[in-house]
């Protein structure tokens, strides 16, 4: 299990989802009828567990215990 | 909706709950067990959504739009950290028997009681209320779907919805959370129950959504494309009236809330069955809590669609449907919303209840009442969780009617947030950093709930006329800066994120400097490195060191059979034996490992603290004080110390061999120089000695000496004698320069002066030789500070060396310049020159002794040495400049 990606994960989507980056979608209009900050939070939220499907699935595979 | 039907579907969820749950434990009792499954545990952790997450989201999503998401976006950033973090703190949890939040802080800081105790009694203050709040909500949600508000005359205990939903809630807690004496055990039952319901609610909230956005309107888009024709529902459209910093705070106190709640604690930790759990859970848990979210905005626009105004938006979930007499979705949501608020009940009540018995009743128990060894205290610990449970539940009750009205759905559950966060601290830096102390702990927690009671509780109370207005809005004693909703002037922002800010600035501030400035004890030191290492590998803790002493099997089976009854302690015991191949027999002594053992199993039941307490009192031991740990420990360290020590002082000693040996050598080749010197000197000494001996000798004998012989004799003896005064004072001089016990006599000395000097003295003696002796002066007067008699000797030396070694014809001069700073006289022969090799050596002191192919000398053989030694204590330099067969200069200069 590779420790930094995860760390690097938490950070990275932190920081998209905090100001500045998120506050830039902060606009009240609508992207094919979609709030743009609604479809940005929750894109990147699904984003975010499609990560964590892939590194935590993948890491499955190997059948060594995973060090902490 | 009917009163009764209400009561009839309530009344048949209870039963399929305590079905769920009895179903559970039979299996487990089967040993097919049903919690093992990752996708129960990742249900298990919706517990986390409650009826606030029903109810309340779509309330605050009418006031500020998306912002509602922070609280969830917190859990999600933590979920990859479920496998490093988490795990670590589940290992911790397993090797050291913790079952709770209060356990972990205890355990951390060396089984410190007190610390555990306040960690569980400000759980309950924080949590209670938040317990309160799920029975509103269900109460709430019964008045609405029965069209009855409550009636606001004199209160019915027995007419009270509340009192029998709470009465209900109780017995399921007690029946499927007390079950064990063993608080480690799983509660399958209750987990089994929990993870249904999570399912129940998140279906039920999706099936209003969907019907909501498909049924009343025309799509996600035509919603919200209506809320932008609105002005006021524009906002919403986005994160609204709130500042990206309260949107941070916020995430980052959900973040702490994931982990530190009792709640969360319990199905995470203690409930876990398998670390592999933990990779599923990681994705599946953000992505129910995506799923849970995503109809909120859609369903708080369509209710302030439909009723207008933004009044009760909390209970847009039921009255929607209800608005559009859909009975069926409405007792859908309804028990939605029942199966959110009773799980967070049923787990957050149990998860209370072991920190009350176990820290709180337990350790005074212990402590207060003599313990009767033949007594079985399963039943007594049984019977204290149980009681808490029920305490647990009438205090939630209590609160719920004094309060009622008043409390705004939403906040509470910041509230109980920001409180559990006070321990963040303490729990998860306390984790990493092994200097944090027992005292920074309490430091840092007491000063944490101290704010977080004063700009969070105190307002409160306030507000409901507990205490003057003004301690709001003029700060108490009218000292502004002390508001507090307004600590230090910060302005503009929520109480909640100012509490959360200020609570755990001070909280990290004194937790940090505390333990920075603290020392800790043996057990603390033992437990801290405890904790650093346990989440290494998955093993259990290695025995305590600090134990001494001895005792039997006996005793220690005795002990556990107490409090787990005597089958069971015997089965651990016997499964024990297995392990390690042993017989155990009551009368032998324990085993090493036995006693942690022991302890551990303890843990489980009585909690830390108090199990700590129970080993002392049967192991007839003490526990080895700061010292003797002290010295064990350095006793260790010496070993690594001395071997560094060791290796540094053989290195040293080669060195030092080294040395020895040089100066060895030096000091043979000294001695042999001594011995030279001393051979040298006697035999110069010898020599005119004989002379002077042999020619007294004839003079004496031979009295009829003709006149003229006699006086070639007698002046032969004088000419000797001066000889050897001579190289006397040589040799006594050279030691007194060598020794630096010369003291020059120090006068202004005309260089050109000396010159001419000594060059009129040995005018004759060249003449005689036929070398022509010249002198090369300027007009420049060079003056010096120096001794006269010593420079004049130089000269001497230096002219009659150079007389001595040139043959006739040559010439000699000398001559005086200044180099720069320097005077430099020169002494310029044209003899036969010196070999290079020999241009150090003739300034040594018995060059001319060992080499005795020249002729003997007259002089001493150490006049170049004095005069180097001279110029040299001049401040100068004596050199040489030749080459063998042209002649030789001797240089040497002064200081000017």
């Amino acid at each position: 299990m590779k420790r930094v990606p995860l760390q690097v994960c938490c950070c990275l989507f932190f920081l998209l989802l905090n100001y500045p980056l998120a506050s830039l979608f902060n606009k009240p209009v609508l992207v094919a009828g979609i709030p743009l900050m609604y479809a940005y939070l929750f894109g990147i939220w699904l984003l975010f567990i499609v990560v964590l499907f892939v590194v935590m699935e993948r890491s499955s595979k190997n059948e060594a215990e995973p060090y902490e | 909706m009917n009163k009764w039907w209400v009561f009839l579907i309530s009344a048949a969820y209870l039963l399929l709950l305590f079905g769920v749950a009895w179903f559970a434990e039979k299996r487990a009792a089967k040993k097919r067990s049903v919690i093992n499954s990752p996708y129960v545990y990742a249900l298990s952790l919706a517990v986390y959504c409650t009826a606030w997450t029903y109810y309340g989201s779509v309330g605050r999503a009418t006031a500020k739009g998306l912002e509602y998401l922070a609280i969830y976006l917190g859990p999600t950033l933590v979920a990859p950290l479920f496998f490093t973090l988490l795990r670590r703190i589940i290992r911790i949890a397993r090797s050291q028997r913790i079952t709770s939040i209060a356990d972990f802080v205890s355990a951390r800081y060396g089984h410190n009681v007190s610390l555990g105790a306040l960690v569980a009694l400000l759980s309950v203050v924080g949590v209670v209320p938040y317990i309160s709040l799920q029975l509103k909500a269900i109460t709430t949600s019964i008045e609405i779907i029965t069209r009855q508000p409550s009636s606001m005359g004199h209160f019915n205990l027995f007419q009270d919805t509340a009192f029998y939903l709470a009465l209900a809630l109780t017995a399921f807690i007690v029946l499927f959370g007390a079950r064990s004496v063993d608080a480690s055990e799983r509660h399958e039952g209750m987990v089994f129950a929990v993870a249904t319901e999570s399912v129940v609610k998140l279906v039920a909230l999706s099936v209003a959504g969907l019907f909501i956005v498909y049924g009343l309107h025309d799509g996600f888009s035509d919603i919200f494309s209506r809320a932008a024709s609105f002005e006021h529902l524009r906002s919403q459209l986005g994160i609204s009236q709130v500042s990206w910093m309260e949107w941070m705070l916020t995430i980052l106190l959900s973040m702490c809330a994931i982990l530190l709640l009792p709640r969360q604690f319990q199905v995470q930790v203690v409930e876990n069955v398998r670390e592999r759990n933990l990779q599923r859970a990681a994705w599946l848990f953000p992505l129910y809590l995506l799923a849970i979210t995503i109809f909120v905005l859609p369903i708080s626009i369509a209710g302030q669609l439909a009723f207008g105004s933004s009044a009760n938006a909390d209970t847009y979930v039921l009255t929607l449907p209800m608005h559009l007499g859909n009975n069926l979705l409405a007792a859908l949501v309804y028990i939605g919303g029942f199966s959110a608020a009773s799980s967070m009940v049923i787990v957050e009540t149990i998860a209370l209840s072991t920190m009350i018995s176990n820290n709180l009743v337990l350790p005074l128990f212990l402590q207060s009442a003599s313990i009767n060894r033949d007594e079985n205290y399963t039943r007594l610990i049984l019977r204290i969780r149980r009681w808490s449970m029920v305490v647990l539940m009438a205090l939630a009750y209590g609160y719920e009617k004094l309060v009622g009205d008043h409390m705004p759905l939403v906040s509470i559950g910041l509230v109980s947030f920001t409180a559990v966060a006070q321990f963040a601290p303490a729990v998860l830096i306390g984790m990493y950093w092994k200097g944090a102390s027992r005292k920074g702990a309490l430091a840092g927690i007491i000063v944490g709930f101290a704010i977080w009671f004063y700009t969070l509780i105190l307002p409160s109370l306030a507000e409901v006329g507990l205490l003057p207005n003004t301690l709001v809005q003029e700060g108490p004693w009218h000292l502004a800066l002390l508001k507090p909703y307004h600590l230090f002037g910060m302005e503009g922002f929520d109480p909640v994120v100012h509490a959360f800010f200020w609570s755990l600035f001070f909280n990290l501030l004194l937790f940090v400097l505390v333990s920075l400035g603290s020392r800790r004890s043996a057990q603390e030191l033992y437990q801290a490195e405890l904790f650093a290492h346990a989440a290494r590998s998955n093993t259990q803790a290695q025995r305590p060191v600090y134990w001494k002493g001895s005792v039997t099997v006996g005793d220690l089976e005795g002990l556990l059979a107490n409090f787990l009854g005597t089958q069971k302690a015997h089965n651990i015991f016997a499964h024990f034996a297995r392990q390690h191949q042993l017989r155990l027999e009551p009368a032998q002594q324990a085993p090493e490992s036995l006693v942690p053992l022991t302890e551990r199993v303890l843990t489980g039941v009585v909690g830390a603290a108090g199990a700590r307490f129970m080993m002392k009192s049967v192991v007839a031991m003490e526990e080895v004080g700061m010292n003797e740990m002290l010295n064990m420990l350095r006793e260790s360290q010496q070993l690594v110390v001395l071997n560094k020590e060791l290796r540094k002082k053989s290195a040293e000693l080669e060195k030092a061999t080294r040395q020895l040996q040089q100066v060895n050598e030096r000091l043979r080749s000294t001695d042999q120089l001594k011995d030279e010197f001393l051979y040298t000197v006697t035999h110069e000494l010898r020599t005119p000695i004989t002379s002077i001996r042999a020619m007294a000798e004839i003079v004496h004998d031979y009295d009829d000496l003709a006149p003229a012989e006699k006086q070639q004799y007698l002046s032969v003896i004088i000419r000797e004698s001066e000889r050897l005064s001579h190289l006397i004072t040589q040799v006594l001089r050279l030691e007194r320069f060598e020794s630096g016990r010369y003291k020059l006599n120090l006068s202004p000395v005309h260089i050109n002066e000396v010159v001419r000097e000594a060059a009129g003295f040995y005018q004759l003696v060249a003449k005689e030789q036929g070398v022509s002796l010249n002198i090369d002066l300027t007009d420049t007067d060079f003056m010096t500070q120096g001794d006269r008699d010593l420079l004049r000797q130089v000269v001497d030396n230096l002219v009659s060396n150079a007389l001595k070694f040139t043959p006739a014809g040559g010439s000699v001069r000398i001559s005086v310049r200044n180099d720069l700073d320097d005077i430099t006289i020169r002494v310029q022969d044209t003899g036969k020159g010196i070999a290079p090799g020999l241009h150090q050596l003739i300034f040594d002191k018995f060059f001319q002794a060992r080499n005795q192919t020249l002729n003997k000398p007259e002089g001493s053989g150490l006049g170049l040495a004095i005069s180097k030694k001279i110029v040299e204590l001049h401040g100068g330099r004596l050199w040489v400049e030749s080459a063998e067969g042209q002649g030789a200069t001797f240089v040497f200069t002064l200081p000017g």
